[in-house]
């Protein structure tokens, strides 16, 4: 099977430097703090471009990278900033319905949205969104395209229709070996994600980005958002801030005596 | 008594603790039915040990022609299970496959799904999970409303409670697809042992970073006379000093013991990400700027390579 198409998912996220907080109804304010491309899906656009590279450059397939995002309008500057990096198209699906949706409702309008503009060989999402993130809608999509999985790459390489991957689990190191199509996830031990250069920025003006509504990719408005989701937030609560601690100066080892004072008074020793 | 269906969290049929712990919140919402997918000649020690931690029922699915794939087929085996036994709520362990074997299931059985609970109670009717979110900053209670609670559950949300349950074995023949067989483990290298308590399930973590400049034996050191797990901030693994598995922080691992010790590190926000729940935080840095002060119970002001040899050998001392 040749390599044609690239879908990468990105996810549009309040920054995590600066007051995330939550609205009234308890879903994630999304208006009120500056957002940007998650992060962690910087290194799945990163892994998309190298393959792209390095396929076209070896075996001269054209391969045509497209960044997919579903969000609010702003979530337009995430797919922005993937074909700044070097993305070919975008396809951003809006849709004020969608808001507060879980998981599972992302993971469908994602599924429909990609039937709609054609399941691609392979897509590839990050490690987890960086703000509810639960690192489970790249296996919810495979689920619901019935493609296999290869999650959570470390280290990602392809030849030919095989794709083999490293991931650390909790227990072992595993090298997980799938063929092409499949839905493959990246951690961002895969590899540091480029910078768009000023080139990348300007050409980034001229290349298509597509906006999609609910209609568009046959999804019903009661399937997904807030009212839809299958699960419900209770209650939000900010932690209590910390009491200031003690903190002391070193000197001639009066620093490590004071610890050991306080992890004794703790009982920890 | 409707049944809650444990995903077993094994090692070629050795039991890990959170196995354990899921029994143990199991109990509180109805009768736990312990699920173990592996070779069937592990099967008696495994029922055996989930018994002894209150499984009143143990599923036993022989893995001989699905060992080796990922994920997939053991969400069809959860789905097969939950429509025999329509389960009051399934409890997986929040690990990467565990999470992931969870989102499957949710989307098979219609479900809604909560990830990384810290804790599960039953108030009333709702079985209601608490998360910690935005880097720790924040705690959301939520509940499922939609089909079977799916939760995946963080390690260390509950105590295992020793006490014999019914401990019924049942084998369970699923059917499993040839579409589930195909993301294949072409190789696994098991992580050695290091002596030491599991990060995520450590009492006390004792971490360094990049401040240590590469060398981890003041660390250690005091780690072990503290009889704690070793972490690492991502400076210090992507400095190769450490593996990835050390890593504490937003994509590393996130703990939450009695007592964390930085030392070297400058409390990066991803790094808070993975250690700002700890009951008591200790810092030792030699900038007194650094912003993992603003975190601390305790701060030392110095350089770590000095005092961390000195508060160890004063440990060891007063161990006697
Ligand atoms: C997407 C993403 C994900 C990330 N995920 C993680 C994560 O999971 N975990 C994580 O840790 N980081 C993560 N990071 C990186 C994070 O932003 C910081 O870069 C990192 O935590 C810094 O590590 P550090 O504190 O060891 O190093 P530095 O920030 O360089 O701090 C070193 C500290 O050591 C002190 N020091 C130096 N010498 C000594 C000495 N002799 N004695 C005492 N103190 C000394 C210095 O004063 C300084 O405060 C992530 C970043 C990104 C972008
Ligand atoms: N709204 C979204 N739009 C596009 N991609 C998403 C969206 N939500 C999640 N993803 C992708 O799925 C990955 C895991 O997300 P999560 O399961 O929310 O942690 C992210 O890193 C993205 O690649």
């Amino acid at each position: 099977m040749t390599l044609s198409n690239i879908v990468v998912l990105v996810k549009y996220v309040p920054d995590a430097t600066g007051d995330r907080k939550f609205e009234a109804d308890n879903t994630v304010d999304r208006v009120g703090v500056d957002g940007l491309l998650s992060e962690l899906d910087e290194y799945a656009v990163e892994q998309a471009l190298q393959i792209k590279e390095k396929r076209s450059g070896e075996g001269g397939e054209e391969i045509t990278v497209t960044a997919l995002t579903v969000g609010p309008a702003e979530a337009e500057a995430a797919v922005r900033k993937a074909l700044q990096m070097g993305a070919d198209k975008a396809v951003h699906v809006q849709d004020d319905a969608i808001a507060g949706s879980d998981a599972v409702a992302t993971s469908l309008v994602l599924a429909k949205a990609i039937e709609k503009i054609g399941v691609p060989e392979l897509i590839i999402g990050g490690l987890a969104s960086t703000d509810a993130g639960m690192s489970v809608v790249p296996a919810m999509l495979a689920e619901r395209l019935n493609l296999p999985q290869v999650t959570l790459a470390a280290v990602v390489e392809t030849q030919g229709d095989q794709v083999r991957i490293k991931r650390d689990g909790d227990t072992a190191t595993e090298v997980i070996g799938g063929t092409l199509p499949l839905v493959l996830s990246v951690t961002d031990q895969s590899g540091e994600a480029r910078y768009p250069s000023f080139k990348g920025i300007m050409a980034a003006k001229k290349k298509p980005l597509d906006a999609l509504s609910l209609a568009d990719i046959g999804v019903d408005a009661s399937e997904v958002g807030l009212d839809a989701a299958w699960t419900q937030v209770e209650e939000t609560s900010a932690r209590p801030p910390r009491t200031a601690g003690e903190i002391v100066k070193d000197e001639d080892g009066s620093g490590a005596t004071a610890l050991v004072e306080f992890l004794a008074s703790k009982k920890f020793i | 008594m409707s049944e809650v269906l444990v995903l077993v969290d094994h090692v070629d049929g050795a039991v890990r603790k959170p196995t354990y712990e899921l029994l143990a919140i199991a109990k509180r919402i109805g009768s736990p039915s312990a699920v173990f997918i592996g070779g069937a000649d592990k099967a008696d020690a495994v029922a055996s040990a989930v018994k002894g931690y209150g499984a009143d029922k143990v599923y036993v699915v022989d893995d001989a022609e699905i060992k080796g794939y990922l994920v997939a087929p053991k969400a069809e085996v959860l789905q097969q299970l939950a429509e025999k036994s329509s389960p009051a709520a399934i409890l997986i362990p929040a690990s990467g496959e565990g999470k992931e074997i969870a989102g499957r299931l949710a989307i098979k059985l219609s479900s809604g799904l909560i990830t990384d609970a810290v804790d599960v109670q039953v108030k009333g009717e709702d079985i209601v999970t608490t998360q910690s979110v935005f880097a720790g900053n924040f705690t959301v209670d939520a509940k499922v409303v939609k089909g079977t609670p799916i939760i995946a559950v963080k390690p260390n949300a509950a105590a295992p409670e020793q006490g014999d349950g019914a401990g019924a074995v049942e084998q369970f023949a699923a059917t499993i697809s040839d579409a589930a067989k195909t993301a294949q483990i072409v190789a696994a290298q098991p992580r050695q042992a290091t002596g030491r308590p599991e990060l995520t399930e450590a009492a006390i973590v004792v971490s360094g970073g990049r401040g240590t400049g590469g060398d981890f034996a003041a660390v250690e050191g005091l780690a072990d006379a503290l009889g704690a797990a070793v972490g690492a901030s991502r400076a210090a693994v992507d400095s190769g000093w450490k593996p990835h598995t050390f890593q504490v922080g937003q994509t590393g691992k996130v703990v939450s013991p009695q007592l964390y010790v930085a030392n070297g590190i400058s409390g990066a926000i991803q790094h808070r990400a993975g250690m700002q729940t700890s009951k008591t935080i200790v810092a030792v840095n030699k900038d007194e700027e650094a912003p993992i002060f603003e975190l601390v119970d305790f701060g030392v002001v110095g350089d770590l390579h000095t005092v961390l040899p000195k508060v160890t050998e004063e440990i060891e001392k007063r161990k006697g």
